[in-house]
């Protein structure tokens, strides 16, 4: 059948159209890397280099700015607490909503339909503006201002991800498995550990490391809960005003690196991940 | 362990969760709205409405929304039907389009302010190539089109890979007969996209959509890095509430106000792409 409409169309036009094809790929990953490229580029200047123009368009190799940042009052200590709370965020994600997505996963119960949309409304939703009343409720309680407090704001935010993320990646084994293992002895419990745990284990690791980028990447809600203690993006925000560029360069190098290094990591369950989590 | 009540055991930690940390800051929320001191007002919403900065930060707002969600929704389009017929290089080629999905919004705002300040790289190729004298200063109050050109850019460069991500998944569950027989019948490639792809897509969309207007209205960062106070937006205002003027019954209001406009935008996509009963793949 292909044949056929092969050869229908001209051999010209098909060669122009696989160039076209070619070329949009190319533009589109260029779109993508040259502006990280040009970041890049600011981090490895030193810092007149960054300032001056023209900018050179290869990378000097000079650790100049990347130095001002880290002798850069307070900034260290920010980078510090940005890792405490995405790593408070990753743990309490997952611990808290991969149980519920097991349940999603293996019963039907009542009230499940209910769940799921009370997940997903937290979705269609713009929770860092939850942080606002928070920040009244948690100078009451003592967790104004610290690591804790705002991982427990990101967790909210990474929370139906983790839920509908370990959904389908529960219903992606076998509930045989499971059976199998009970009439082989196992109790509930141990037929989880024994024969789930180990096969969801990667993939729970993907969705965990996606908490940790919610959490790491957040900027409105740790901009209002934090003052002293500053994550690594509510001190850059803090700081845009007046600070040189070679220290936002800097900061921003510093916030993507994670970011690329996670995406990677996590690439293979990405679509996975989504396929089945947005119905 | 009774099997009955596992289930709710099992949901328990999350429900307890979300009941504390999200609908109770939304209670609480709507409640410092709508009281000053004591007792019901509207007048906190008076206050922040008639602010002269409320209309303007409030139309940049939709503004960005209405140009960059459409472009996005095309580009995700594009990039998912070019992945999905692709054969070689699928896997490096979709990694490198969804790299910027994790990437944050202000990180995003500073990798495009290297292109566009005044000694950046945008103003080094013009006058590199001749095409300008001396380096111009994009963004300044004189060039209000640039500073939201160069905020789209960003916002269009950083947040169209988690709809192209949500896309692809969903093209890769339409089943590949549909395209035969669809060929069979002489459907050109567009006819087949628009027909078949389109339809099908249409959970995704969904999906897509809401999840990107929703973070639309939520443009924050990007702004700041960017426009800083040349280019209000309704966030933007809300911080200065909270930490400037010191007044977080304003901030609550405002905050109501884009909760409104999320909501009500949510609604209205789950209308207009709302999938018939029983038509699922």
């Amino acid at each position: 059948m292909t044949d056929v409409t092969a050869d229908a169309v001209a051999p010209d036009a098909r060669r122009a159209g696989r160039i076209v094809y070619g070329a949009t790929v190319v533009f589109l990953c260029a779109w993508v890397l040259v502006p990280l490229y040009f970041l890049l580029i600011n981090t490895l200047s030193s810092p007149q280099a960054v300032n001056a123009f023209p900018k050179s368009f290869i990378p000097a190799f000079d650790l100049g700015s990347l130095t001002f940042f880290a002798n850069f009052s307070g900034m260290l200590n920010a980078l510090k607490n940005s890792v405490i709370v995405a790593a408070m965020t990753m743990v309490m994600s997952i611990v808290i909503g991969a149980p519920a997505g097991y349940a999603l996963s293996r019963f039907d119960f009542r009230g499940k339909e209910l769940f799921r949309l009370l997940i997903l409304l937290t979705r269609a939703f713009p929770l860092p503006l939850l942080a606002l009343p928070l920040a009244v409720l948690f100078i009451r309680t003592g967790l104004d201002d610290t690591a804790f407090g705002l991982a427990l704001v990101h967790t909210t935010l990474a929370i139906p991800f983790a839920v509908l993320i370990t959904y389908s990646l529960f219903s992606g084994i076998p509930i045989e498995l499971e059976e199998a293992a009970w009439t082989l002895g196992c109790t509930r419990l141990t037929a989880f550990t024994k024969v789930v745990l180990p096969l969801i284990l990667p993939g729970i690791t993907a969705s965990a490391i996606f908490a940790f980028v919610i959490s790491w990447n957040e900027v409105f809600a740790a901009a209002v809960l934090t003052i002293e203690n500053r994550t690594l993006t509510a001190f850059l925000l803090q700081t845009l005003g007046e600070a040189p560029l070679h220290l936002k360069f800097a900061g921003g190098f510093i916030l993507v690196v994670p970011a690329l290094i996670f995406i990677f990591a996590v690439r293979k369950y990405l679509f996975a991940m989504w396929g089945i989590a947005n119905r | 362990m009774n099997a009955r009540l596992l289930p709710y055991l099992l949901i328990l930690p999350v429900t307890l969760f979300l009941c504390v940390f999200f609908l109770y800051p939304f209670l609480l929320v709507s409640k410092q709205a709508f009281t000053q001191g004591a007792g019901f007002t509207l007048e906190n919403f008076r206050d922040v409405a008639s602010h002269w900065k409320f209309p303007i930060s409030l139309k940049n707002t939709l503004l960005l929304a209405a140009v960059v969600v459409p472009v996005q929704l095309a580009l995700a389009l594009l990039m998912a039907t070019m992945v999905n017929r692709m054969e070689k290089g699928r896997d490096l080629v979709l990694y490198v389009w969804t790299i910027p999905l994790g990437i944050s919004d202000l990180a995003a705002g500073i990798i495009w302010l290297a292109i566009f300040e005044q000694s950046g790289f945008l103003n080094s190729m013009m006058t590199g190539l001749g095409l300008a004298e001396q380096p111009m200063n994009f963004l300044s109050y004189q060039s209000p089109l640039m500073v939201f050109t160069a905020i789209a850019l960003a916002e269009i460069w950083r947040a169209t890979a988690i709809m192209l991500v949500i896309l692809v998944a969903g093209i890769g569950l339409i089943p590949k007969e549909y395209y035969e027989a669809a060929e069979v019948f002489g459907a050109s490639p567009w006819q087949r996209f628009l027909r078949v792809t389109l339809p099908l897509l249409r959970p995704s969309l969904q999906t897509a959509l809401i999840l990107r207007v929703v973070l639309a209205f939520e443009v924050f960062a990007v702004v700041a890095a960017l426009g800083g106070t040349l280019f209000p937006v309704l966030m933007g205002e809300i911080y200065s509430y909270q930490f400037d003027l010191q007044n977080s019954n304003g901030a609550a209001a405002l905050a109501l106000v884009v909760l409104g406009i999320s909501i009500a935008f949510t609604l209205v996509i789950l209308r207009v792409l709302r999938v018939p009963k029983g038509a699922t793949i």
